[in-house]
C-alpha cells in the first residue's frame, strides 16, 4: 500500500479537472441570461475550454471526450446532432497539430490559435448548418458570435489556468 | 504507426459525427426520444445553475428601472385610465356575445388551461432558437403545444420529456406559424429565418400590410388556436414584411404551455421540415 486509496481518489479526482471544467462551461454556456440579443451571439465556452485542455493537457482530454462533449451539448442544445462533435473533434485536430507554436509561447500565441480555431470552428458550422438545412443561413450572428469569443477569450482562459495551476502542476 | 492510428481515429470521429448528422434525417423519432432523455437527466442541474442567473438578472433589471421609476409611474396611471375604460367596454361586449352565442346555440371552443413552467436553458449558439423549460410529461406538456410568455404567442413545444421540454422558438429557421393580419383578415405564414424578426410569407400580391398592425395565430393547420397575437408588423419594403414578436424573447422567464384540447397531432408533425423536429 504505498499509494493509499485516498491519495488515488484524489488524484483521479484532479486528472479529471479538464474533463469536467468543459462540461461545466457547456452547462454554464446554457444559462438563460436574459439579455437582449445575448443568446445568438453568447460565446462559445466549451470551444475555449477544449482549446485550452487540448494544448495544455491533451493526455486527460481525449480527443473522444471532445467528441462525446459535443454529442451531449448537440443532444442538449437543440442544435444538429453531430454538428458540435464535428466543430470539437477538428478544432482538437488542429490543436493537437500546431500544438508546439501555441505552447511555451507567450499568451498572445495562445490568443491568436484561439482566433484561428473561433474562426474555423463558427465558418465549419455556418457550412454544416447550411447543408443541413438547404439553406444558405445569414451568418451575420456566426460573426458576431466567432468576433466576441475572440474578444472574451482570455477571461475563460484565465480561469482555466488559474485552476491548470492550482490542481494540476 | 502511432501518429497514424491517432489519425485514423481523428478521421474516425469526424465520420462519425458526420454520420450522426446524416441519422437525424433518417431516425428523427429515436434522435428526438434521446434528446428528451439528455435534457431530462440534465435539467435538474440546468435549474440549479439557473438560479442565481436569474439573481443576476433581475438586480440588472431592478437598476434600470429605479432611473425611471417617475416616468414609469406617470405612465401607468394613465394605462390605468385607459384600461378601465377598456374594460367597461369588454363588459359590456362579452355580455351582448353571450346572449347572440345564446341566440345561434354557438358551440365555443374547449376551455384551455395552462402549465406554467420556468426556462432553465437557452442554449443559444448562432442557429437555433430553443428553450428549454422545467415542465414535462408528468406535468401535462404534450408536443404541439403553444407556448406564451405574457401576452403573445412565443413558440411550440417540439420535444417532451419526463420532467422537461423544449420550446421551438418563433424566430427559429424551422418554426412555421400560419397567422392572420388584424385589418385584412389576409392569411399568411409567419415564417423564422434566426433574425429577431421573422418574415411574413404567401400574402397575395396586392395586400399591403400596413405598420404597426397586429398579427395574430390563424388557426389552420391545427397547430395553434385562432386569435393569439404572436406579433406586431414592423416594417415592409420590397415585397418583404418582417414581424417584431410581441413578447420580447430574450428576456423570458417563465412560460405558459398552453393546452387548448385540439386534437393536432398529425398536422403538427406535418408541418415542420428541417434538422431541429
Amino acid at each position: 500500500m504505498a499509494v493509499g486509496i485516498w491519495q488515488r481518489l484524489d488524484q483521479a479526482g484532479r486528472n479529471s479537472v479538464p474533463f469536467s471544467t468543459t462540461v461545466a462551461a457547456m452547462l454554464v454556456g446554457m444559462m438563460p441570461l436574459q439579455l437582449p440579443d445575448y443568446s445568438f451571439v453568447a460565446p462559445p465556452l466549451t470551444l475555449m475550454a477544449i482549446y485550452y485542455w487540448a494544448i495544455y493537457r491533451p493526455d486527460l482530454l481525449k480527443p473522444y471526450m471532445a467528441f462525446g462533449i459535443g454529442v451531449l451539448q448537440d443532444l442538449l442544445g437543440g442544435s444538429p446532432l453531430g454538428m458540435s462533435a464535428l466543430v470539437y473533434v477538428l478544432a482538437y485536430w488542429l490543436v493537437l497539430t500546431q500544438r508546439r507554436y501555441f505552447l511555451g509561447n507567450s499568451f498572445w500565441f495562445l490568443w491568436l490559435g484561439f482566433a484561428l480555431v473561433a474562426v474555423g470552428a463558427g465558418a465549419v458550422q455556418w457550412v454544416a448548418y447550411s447543408l443541413m438545412t438547404a439553406h444558405l443561413v445569414a451568418p451575420g450572428n456566426v460573426v458576431a458570435q466567432a468576433l466576441l469569443a475572440i474578444v472574451l477569450f482570455p477571461l475563460p482562459a484565465w480561469c482555466f489556468s488559474k485552476l491548470h495551476r492550482s490542481l494540476l502542476s | 504507426m502511432r501518429a497514424l492510428l491517432q489519425r485514423f481515429s481523428f478521421l474516425l470521429m469526424v465520420l462519425a459525427a458526420i454520420g450522426l448528422m446524416m441519422m437525424t434525417r433518417v431516425d428523427p423519432v429515436f434522435i428526438d426520444a434521446a434528446r428528451a432523455r439528455v435534457t431530462d437527466a440534465f435539467a435538474p442541474i440546468l435549474g440549479f445553475i439557473a438560479r442565481p442567473a436569474g439573481a443576476v438578472a433581475s438586480v440588472l433589471e431592478s437598476g434600470r428601472q429605479l432611473t425611471a421609476l417617475y416616468a414609469e409611474n406617470q405612465r401607468l396611471r394613465e394605462d390605468n385610465e385607459r384600461l378601465r375604460q377598456w374594460q367597461q367596454t369588454a363588459l359590456r361586449l362579452e355580455a351582448e356575445n353571450n346572449s347572440l352565442r345564446g341566440l345561434l346555440a354557438y358551440k365555443p371552443d374547449p376551455a384551455a388551461s395552462y402549465i406554467t413552467a420556468r426556462v432553465i436553458a437557452d442554449p443559444g449558439g448562432a442557429f437555433v432558437r430553443t428553450l428549454v423549460v422545467m415542465a414535462g410529461q408528468r406535468d401535462g406538456v404534450r408536443r404541439g403545444q403553444a407556448a406564451m410568455a405574457g401576452q403573445g404567442v412565443i413558440g411550440r413545444v417540439v420535444q417532451v420529456g419526463e420532467w422537461s421540454s423544449r420550446i421551438l422558438l418563433v424566430t427559429d429557421l424551422n418554426a412555421r406559424i400560419p397567422v392572420v393580419l388584424e385589418t385584412t383578415r389576409q392569411r399568411a405564414m409567419l415564417s423564422g429565418d434566426n433574425s429577431d424578426q421573422p418574415r411574413l410569407m404567401y400574402i397575395p400580391r396586392g395586400v399591403e400590410p400596413t405598420v404597426g398592425e397586429r398579427v395574430f395565430t390563424s388557426g389552420h393547420g391545427g397547430l395553434f388556436p385562432a386569435g393569439l397575437p404572436v406579433g406586431i408588423v414592423a416594417a415592409t419594403h420590397d415585397g418583404e414584411t418582417r414581424v417584431t414578436p410581441i413578447v420580447d424573447l430574450s428576456r423570458i422567464e417563465y412560460v405558459q404551455l398552453v393546452d387548448f384540447g385540439i386534437p393536432g397531432g398529425l398536422a403538427a408533425e406535418a408541418a415542420q421540415p428541417g434538422a431541429m423536429q
